[in-house]
Parts: C-alpha cells; structure tokens; sequence
C-alpha cells in the first residue's frame, strides 16, 4: 500500500540563489549605467569636429570638474568606480545565467534550432566577449596610453589621430568591430533592459524596439565617425 | 447451455433511497441537513481516493481536501491539468438571470429536464440548477477569466434547447479555463500535503473488501509497476466512454476501464445508449483519421445552416443562390431555428445527407455559414467572438471559413449513460462513488450544450463534497489489510491481464481492432439504430471480441511506458461496453433524445418516446462476460414538468 | 506522399538514446503529424518492434500533451500551432524530418519522445492560484472586472502547459509559462491579495526545478503555440521587483 501525503522528490533540491530574475535586473541596472556612460563618452568624442582644443579641453576639464570643492579627478574616479562595478557585476550575473542556461539544457538538439528571435538576442553572449576584450585593449591604448603610438597625457586629439592612422588599418577596423558590436548588444540590452525592468506591453513593445534600433545606431554611427574622420583627413 | 447476450432477465427495480422528499425546492436542503456529518479530527484520518481529473475530479479532489480528507488524485495524463474537460469550448449554464430575460433556476430545471426527453430524474436536475449559481461565484473567485462586459460585469451568450441567454463563456475555451481552475486548485492542496497526485497512473480494478469500495489497483504507466491503493471511500471521475465509436471528440485516451471495471465488481451500468452526436464537427476527411474535432455549438449563434435544395448539386457555395439553398433548421424548427438541440440538430443533418444534398467530397457534411453575421457585425465582432474556433478549422482543413462557409458533420462526443448512481452520487457498490460524466444522472437521453460542464463542477465541488460525509460517518470503516485476499485477488487479475495481452502475439495491432467495433457501432449504434442492425452488432462483437483475445498484437513488455499496451486494456474493455450499450438499444424500443430508433417517429420523422413502456432508467447488472445481463429499473417520476413532445418548433 | 524521419529512441531514462531513420511512404498530406506517427507505429507493431512513445491526447490543440520538436523547433514549422493540429500539407514530399523530444533539464526524458514535465505542475502547486477554497466566493457580480484586465488575463490564461516555450529557449528558461500565470492570476483583482508571495514563491521554484533564465531572447514567444505575448515575462519581472523590493511580501 502506499503512504498518502509524500511530497516530490524535487523539494529536496537547493533553490539556486541569487534568483534568475534578481541577475537579470542585475544585468539591466548595471546594463543602463554603462550605456549612460557611452552616451556622454559618445557625445564627448564628437567634440573633435570642434578641433583639437574643444577636445583637449574638454579632456582637461574631466579630470578638473567639480574643483575647489572636490579634489582633482574625484568625479572622474567616482564615474570609473561606479562603472567598474557595474561591467563586473554585469559580467558575474551574464557568467552565472549562462552557466545556469547550459545546466538547463544538457543535451543539446541534433538538428540545430533556426534563429526566430532577433539575432542580437542570440549573440549577446559572443558579443559581450569582443565587447571586453575591446574594453581591455581600448584602455590600454587611450588611458593609459601604454599601446598608444602618439601617447602624449593630455593630448587626446593627436593620440587619437596617430590612433587611427590610415597605416593602423587593423586597430581601426578592430575598433570598428568592436562598436559594430557594441550596437547590437545595446540594440537588445536596451529593449531587454526595459522588459526585465518591467516597462513593456504588447501595444509598447513595437516603439521600445524602436527606440532600441535608434539609440542602438546613434552611439554606433556617433562612435563610428571618429576614426571615419581621421582615416579619410577629415580630422587631421 | 450456451445463452444469447439478448435473452436478459428483468431483476428487481432499483430506487434512489437517498433521494429526499418535499418539495423540490427544498430537497436539496434537506438532504444537506439530512446527512451524517464527520467530525474534523476524524476527516484527517479518513482517506479517499479520486480517480479522473477533470472538472468533475479535479473539483472534487481539491473540494475533499479543503476539508480535510487526505485524498489520492489519479489520471493517466502527464498532468491533471490535462483531462479532457479542457477541450469543452463553448460555455457553462447557470441561472443568474443576469439578463433579465426571463431565466430562473425554475427554467432551467425546466429547459434540462425537457432537454433531456423526460428521462432524467426531477430531483437531481433542479439541484444542478440551484447549485449553478454557486458554480460561478466559485469560479470567479478563483480566477476563471470569463467574458466581460465594458461595465465589466460578465457576458453571457445563448446556446442550443435554450431561449435566454445563461451561458458563461471564456472565448471559445470555457472548459479550459474551468479546468484550470480546478487544477490550480488541486495543486494548491498537493502543495499543502492534502492531495497526493498520481499522474500518469490507470485505474485497472476496484478492491472490494466486505461488499465495500476500498480501493484500486493501478498500473504506473510509466514503471508498468501495477499495485493497489487503498482508501475509505472511492470516487470515480474517469468521463464518458464515446471512444467506443474509435472515432469521437473525445481525446484519444479517453477510456471506460474504470466504470467498466466497477460494473464488472457489481457497479450497475446506467442507460449505455444514450449517446449524444453533437451536429457540429469538422467532416472526416480519410481513412487515416485518428479523431475528430467539435465545433463549438456557440457557433450556431451566428452561423446559418444550409444545404442546397437540389440533390448533387456540385456547385461551389459561393454560386449557389440564395434562394436555392434550403436552410432547413430553420425551415423545420421557426421557433428555435438554429438553436435546437443537439440530437434534433444531428439527425436533421444526417437527413439530407441521407437525400443526397450533402456538401464537401464525401456528401457527408453540410453548411455553417457565417457571412450574414460578418455582414451584420463584421469580421472583427465575429472574429471576437469565435477566432480560435476559426484558426482552428482553418488548420485543419485548409479553408478560409471567413470566405467560405464552414462544413460540418456529427460526431459521437457525450456519453449520458454511465454508472447508475443514487442522490449521493454513490453506485451501488457502497462506497464507490461517481461523478461527472462517468455517472447517467442528471441528462436523461440527451445533454444541452454547456450543461457538462455545470454537472462535472456541481457534481465536484458541492454535491459530493457534501454527500460522501454520510456514506464515511456511517460505515464504521476499520483499516484493510494490504495483505488480505480480496487485494491479492486484484492484483493477481490485473497481473494476469497484462500478461495475457503481451503473451498473444498475434497479427492485428489493437488500432485495427478498435476501428473495426468503431465502424461497427457507429453504422448500428450511432444516430440512427434499428433492430435489424443492433441485432447484426450483437453478432458481430463477440467475434470482434474473440478475435481480439486470440489475435491481437502488442508489442514490447509490461514493465515499461507502453502505450500498446494501454490501448489494448481499454480496447478490451470497450469490447464488452459495445455489447451492452446495443444491448440496451435494442431493449429500449422508443426514441428519446440521443436514442433514435427507427421504428419509432412520428409523421414528420421526430423521435417518438413511449413513455408508457420505458419512462425508466435502465440499469444493468454483469453476470460475466458475454454473458446476458440483469435489467433493473428505476421508474421516473415527473411531478413538476410533465412529460410532453419536445416540440422546437 | 513520402517522407524520411528521424526519430529519437531512448528506452529510458538511463538509455543514451539515438535517431533512427524510418521512411513513411504511404503519408497524406490530410494527415495531422501525429496520424503519421501513428502510421509509422502500425507498421512498426506489425513488424514486431516497439512503436515511438509520444505523448497525445486530445489532438485538438488544448491540452498541450504533445510535446515534440520538429525540425528543431518545437510543434514544428507552423506557426501557432500545436504538433497534433500540423498538417502534412506544410511538408514538402520527400522531405526529410528530425524529431526529437522537449530539451531540458527539467524535462527528463522517460522514453523516445515523451518527457517528464512535472516540474510545471510544482511551479504552479508553489503559487500559481487564487486560494478560494469551496464555498466561500462572493457573488459573481460584486466584483466588476475591467474588460481590458479580463481580456488580458484570458490571453495569458491560455497557455496550456505543453513546454514549447523551455524547448524553444537557449535557457532552458520556463519564463514564459512562470509570466503567464503571474499575468493571468495579476490582472484580476482577486489575485490581488497573493500577488506578491505569489511571483516569489513561483521564481523561487523555477529555479529550483533546474530551469534557466531569461535573457529575453524571445524564442519562446515565437514558439508559443497559443502566442503568449512576451510582453507576460515583463509583468512577471515587475511583479517580482515590487515584491522583493518593496516590502509588501506577507510571508
């Protein structure tokens, strides 16, 4: 005879903390601080159409913002804490969702499933590697200027103009690679951003996808058109 | 001396001794106070097994833990959320009279009584009408997101044997939305301990222990593991038994196993002809067809039925002219037009299929057409309405049913008869219990649309939960032994069933068998029968019968998911079902509702009751396979709607 | 017509299992998917071998049994659709086939293509209801309910539990079978007292039961048989971010 009142098996089973949908609000808070951070790095980066001072000038001021009241580069270091924190904790939870994804499907299909969904969905994963990667390299050569063929402190414009020398073809097409992708993974993160956040409706989903596309297409076209300058003399 | 299956002998009658007295209004009542009641402490000891989830047993299951029992739930689904009652789409009756158009529970006790051709009990119909009420207070309470208004008040709609307008929808899924209801319900008493689920289990036999239901023996379908379960009180919930035609509405593993089983243990078996053919299903299209697909009647709110007037005519619809087609529903029944009830609607469409003026590639189907409707209210009030219903039959046959009118034919889909049961809902085994549609009470010889699923939930959540307290507050019920003989002689039958149908080996696989008893009943046990034919039934199902025990093929093992071998006990079963049901057709020579004879119509072809001769309820006793049963009657008797013609017209 | 298939057979749950090619010849373009099945297990019978276990029952879109992926996407090709209400007419003659059963973790495989999908069940038994225990509801009327909440509960409420959206999602993610119920029981206000133990305590089984998360890919969606709005998944997280962060969890 069997017992009544068993409970499944299952229950035994730890419950994984955090939970699923805590990291993916992770993803989406530390998600909307870096894109921030591109709009207003973006819209700096543009100042080199106003010539070499604006820019240099404005580089300056970064470092010098908020003084007297504030020591010398406090909000500069207070932006790259706040940022730093937000990648890695951006990392950590994409790095324990994906963990958790390939635990959830252990044995793969055999006849490998079409891309239905959009395919910056599908490679968001990829994406964030060359994102990183690019995030590594890109510091090394602009901050702090150790791959910098220019590599004067200060002088932002002529750094980035021996940067993306028409000779340097392969940084600039690394560069141009990596903002390629930058888009498509803001052109997701950010509706799916505003989807975890829980800002989305079936009448809203088509104008947030929108707004996604456009906002996706700006920071890459704005970030784009440096080393477009350079390379075709039209910064010099 | 070997004795024919027709040569039944007539037992004693059989009377509803729970059935209160008074007046109607009040049975219910005083029923209620009439019952023994158990004292709480004593509900947590007691336990109950539920076999069935569906609205009925789901229901039921959840209901009997809230208060208290410890219940056991059994489907052979993967989940309970998966019984057929989800598949009921047109809507549930109950009478708010939110209209104002007239309803009461008066009128519907009155339209279901009618409906049913005077062959149902007065008692029990106008409790289910009292208890409709209830039903959607419940149901809104849990969440069913039924229709609404833009006052945000609930929408309802008019269906078939009805003139006000008392049925409660959700789109076109009503049953699924009450089902998971029920099912959320019930997972919330398996999370609280109350409830012990079964999934994927089959009830293979009831254990009898001193004349009592004590529990079953079921096979894990997935282990093959067989072994019994035993409890105080056994209720079954397990649905019709349409799927004895093969092809039907029901789902394909719909089965009648677990009635059939208790009738084999002393269970009487209850008016098995009545079978309701719903007039509005998706025509079939070949050989190789597995099932059929209702149309919700809902549909025929709106949707004009036609066939031309000329015989052959082979034109497309759409040029056929107005005034060439015959809308013959309304032609016949002005008064109820497209709305007549379902028997009355079937056989009018078999009729002139019958003359030749059947539509589509076989000439068995006919019109539903909508473009009046769309040309009233438009394509997207319509599409509101009853989209799903069109995606639906736009799938399967490939036609645009906006653009041309649907075709329809009917199809085997409620079974009225089943388990005889008193005012409890208790068979006549004491202790096993039926509810929904596996019990014969509350349609008579034919069910109005959207009652089923009012029956399965008042059965479920009110009336059981409040009657089986009597049957455990009286029966002083010791424990049973899980080693006594009775179990082991249980288990050892089902044991040896599973053996013997792995061990025949022969060279038909069990589908051949069961399209074979499907063809078979439908042509002389389906819409129209006649004693010629059921006569040549009986002949032909004990062959079937014997070819299938010396013949029939089912591969692989007993201690594996195999579901050959699932079909071949519940095609077993239905071998022995058929014989009784054209038994009790052939016995019951006057029409009544879902029961056509030819023999017996009026001049314009309506069917003509005797109820002289059979105002009863035919209740069968087994003797043994193949061996002729023992008719036991219980006399109706009609003291608030009095017999009359059923007249729609 | 004629069509080659490939289909996985796995005898058990501790079985490896493999594809095994079979070739139907006398297919039909009537057929629904699973009538080919059948077909293919008739004659398998016959020849003494074991049919393909699959799981059916209604075979009218509703009950959500069916639980196969065709051609790597779960109820096949058709959009909207479940596999017993696919038509061979969406198949091309002599097409060939790939069957393979629901993936995931929490879908542990009993044999060739039916799988074990008790974990939704739990999910829902953890909270996905309105406790209204037999007996107690109010009239029916003493509550109006906005038609655009019931409407958009009824289209959440649709979901029938078949699984589609966890095979179809590179997660392994139930997200869209957690929204559903989370939208359907939200929208009303009688879900309203349990709404936030409700979401945490449905998550918190999620993921227990092994399924993954959600990146909103949206293949689940796409696969959704009874087009479940993805739009459900941003309730859920809404919901959930209220009741973890605000304060108002009861329990």
């Amino acid at each position: 005879m069997v017992t009544l009142g068993q409970r499944p098996a299952t229950r035994a089973r730890h419950t994984p903390r955090p939970s699923s949908v805590q990291l993916k609000i992770v993803m989406a808070v530390s998600g909307a601080l870096a894109l921030l951070y591109l709009v207003a790095h973006m819209i700096g980066n543009l100042k080199i159409f106003l010539g070499a001072e604006a820019i240099n000038t404005y580089a300056a001021w970064l470092r010098t913002v908020g003084e007297p009241a504030l020591p010398a580069e406090t909000l500069l270091w207070l932006v790259r804490v706040v940022l730093t924190v937000a990648i890695v904790a951006h990392i950590v939870s994409a790095v324990i969702l994906t963990r958790r994804a390939h635990r959830a499907r252990p044995v793969k299909y055999a006849h490998r499933q079409p891309v239905q969904g959009s395919y910056a969905a599908r490679t968001m994963r990829w994406g964030g590697v060359i994102i990183l990667l690019f995030i590594i390299y890109h510091l090394l050569d602009l901050t702090t200027l150790t791959l910098n063929p220019n590599g004067v402190p200060g002088d932002v414009h002529a750094n980035l103009v021996a940067d993306f020398a028409p000779s340097r073809w392969y940084v600039t097409l690394f560069y141009a690679l990596a903002v390629i992708a930058v888009g498509f993974h803001v052109r997701h993160g950010l509706w799916s951003g505003l989807q975890t956040l829980g800002h989305n409706s079936a009448a809203a989903q088509n104008t947030l996808k929108g707004v996604a596309l456009v906002v996706a297409v700006l920071l890459t076209v704005g970030f784009l058109s440096v080393p477009f300058a350079v390379l075709t003399g039209l910064v010099r | 001396m070997t004795s024919s299956y027709t040569d039944y002998t007539v037992g004693a009658p059989v009377a509803d001794t729970a059935a209160p007295g008074g007046p109607i209004e009040e049975r219910w009542e005083r029923r209620r106070f009439g019952v023994k009641l158990v004292n709480p402490a004593n509900k947590r000891k007691m336990k109950i097994i539920v076999v069935g989830t569906g609205l009925a047993g789901g229901s039921a299951a959840a209901s009997l833990a809230e208060l208290g029992y410890q219940v056991s739930s059994f489907c052979y689904q993967d989940s309970p959320r998966r019984a057929h009652s989800i598949a009921a789409q047109g809507g549930i009756n109950a009478a708010k009279n939110y209209r104002n158009d007239g309803d009461s529970v008066h009128r519907l006790f009155y339209d279901t009584v009618k409906g049913g051709d005077f062959r149902s009990r007065e008692s029990n119909v106008h409790r289910l009408a009292e208890i409709s009420l209830q039903i959607i207070d419940q149901c809104v309470a849990q969440g069913v997101p039924f229709a609404r208004e833009y006052g945000g008040l609930l929408d309802t709609r008019s269906f078939g044997g009805a003139q006000v307008s008392r049925t409660f929808y959700a789109r076109g899924q009503t049953g699924q939305q009450l089902l998971l209801g029920a099912y959320q319900a019930l997972e919330r008493q398996i999370d609280a301990g109350g409830v012990t689920m079964y999934p994927r289990h089959e009830m293979l036999d009831l254990i009898m222990v001193e004349g009592r239901a004590r529990g079953i023996v079921a096979r894990d379908l997935i282990t093959g593991e067989t072994r019994s379960h035993l409890a105080d009180a056994v209720v079954l919930a397990s649905g019709g038994y349409g799927n004895v035609f093969y092809l039907s509405t029901n789902a394909k593993g719909c089965n009648v196993t677990a009635t059939w089983r208790a009738h084999r243990k002393g269970a009487l078996f209850a008016n098995p002809c009545y079978t309701q053919i719903h007039p509005t299903c998706i025509p079939v299209s070949g050989d190789h067809q597995s099932k059929l697909t209702l149309m919700s009647e809902s549909l025929r709110n709106d949707g004009r039925v036609w066939v031309p007037k000329r015989k052959g005519d082979d034109r497309a619809a759409g040029d056929i002219p107005e005034d060439e087609r015959d809308y013959y529903l309304e032609r016949k029944y002005p008064a109820f037009g497209n709305l007549v009830p379902r028997d009355i609607a079937s056989r009018a469409a078999k009729d002139v299929c019958d003359e030749g003026r059947g539509v589509g590639p076989t000439g068995l189907g006919v019109y539903l057409d909508f473009s009046d409707a769309i040309g009233r209210l438009g394509r997207s009030a319509v599409a509101a309405k009853y989209g799903n219903l069109f995606d639906i039959y736009q799938r399967i046959t490939g036609e645009d049913p906006y653009a041309v009118p649907m075709r329809i034919f009917p199809a085997v889909h409620y079974t009225m008869g089943g388990l005889w049961v008193d005012y409890d809902l208790q068979s006549t085994i004491p202790g096993l219990f039926v509810i929904g549609e596996a019990n014969f009470s509350d349609h008579g010889a034919n069910r109005l649309g959207a009652s089923a699923l009012m029956q399965g939930l008042a059965d479920g959540y009110f009336v059981l939960p409040n009657t089986i307290g009597d049957y455990l507050a009286g029966a002083r019920l010791g424990p049973v032994d899980p080693g006594a003989a009775e179990v082991r002689a249980a288990e050892q039958e089902v044991a040896n069933r599973v053996e013997t149908l792995l061990s025949i080996d022969g060279n038909r696989t069990v589908d051949s068998f069961h399209r074979e008893l499907g063809h078979l009943m439908w042509d002389q046990c389906g819409m129209e029968r006649t004693d010629e034919g059921l006569r040549k039934a009986l002949d032909r199902i004990p062959e079937l019968r014997r070819e299938f025990w010396t013949n029939v093929k089912v591969p692989g093992t007993g201690a594996q998911l195999n579901q050959s071998l699932e079909r071949a006990g519940r095609v077993a079963d239905f071998l022995e079902l058929a014989e009784l049901m054209c038994l009790d057709a052939l016995h019951r020579t006057e029409s009544c509702g879902g029961h056509f004879r030819a023999e017996s119509q009026t001049e314009d072809g309506e069917a003509a009751r005797d109820d002289k001769n059979f105002s009863y309820a035919a209740a069968w006793e087994f003797t043994g396979q193949g061996e002729p049963p023992v008719l036991h009657k219980e006399d109706l008797h009609f003291e608030y709607v009095m017999p009359s013609q059923r007249s729609y017209k | 017509m004629k069509l080659n298939l490939k289909i996985w057979r796995q005898a058990g749950p501790e079985d490896r299992g493999r594809l095994v090619a079979y070739r139907v010849d006398d297919a039909d373009e009537d057929m629904s998917f699973l009538e080919l099945l059948d077909v293919l297990n008739e004659r398998l019978a016959l020849d003494g071998e074991e049919p393909v276990a699959f799981d059916h029952d209604c075979r009218e879109g509703i009950c959500g049994a069916c639980s196969m992926v065709i051609n790597g996407e779960p109820h096949g090709p058709q959009k909207a659709t479940t596999t017993c209400q696919l038509h061979l007419r969406h198949f091309r003659d002599g097409e060939s086939i790939t069957i393979e059963p629901f993936r995931a973790a929490a879908f542990p495989v009993v044999r060739d293509l039916v799988v074990d999908r008790g974990s939704l069940d739990r999910i829902v038994a953890s909270g996905g209801y309105i406790s209204a225990p037999t007996g107690s509801a109010p009239e029916a009327h003493a509550t109006p309910v906005p038609k655009a909440n019931a409407d958009r509960a009824f289209t959440a409420a649709a979901c029938i539990g078949c699984g589609a959206c966890v095979a179809a999602c590179p997660n392994g993610s139930a997200s869209l079978f957690l929204g559903a119920k989370i939208t359907h029981l939200g929208e009303l206000p009688q879900g309203q007292p349990e709404r936030s133990d409700r979401v945490v305590r449905m998550v918190e089984t999620h993921d227990t039961e092994g399924f993954g998360g959600c990146t909103n890919t949206g293949e689940c969606a796409v696969a959704c048989p009874k087009e479940i709005p993805l739009d459900v998944i941003s309730q859920l997280n809404r919901d959930y971010r209220k009741a973890t962060t605000g304060g108002r969890r009861s329990a």
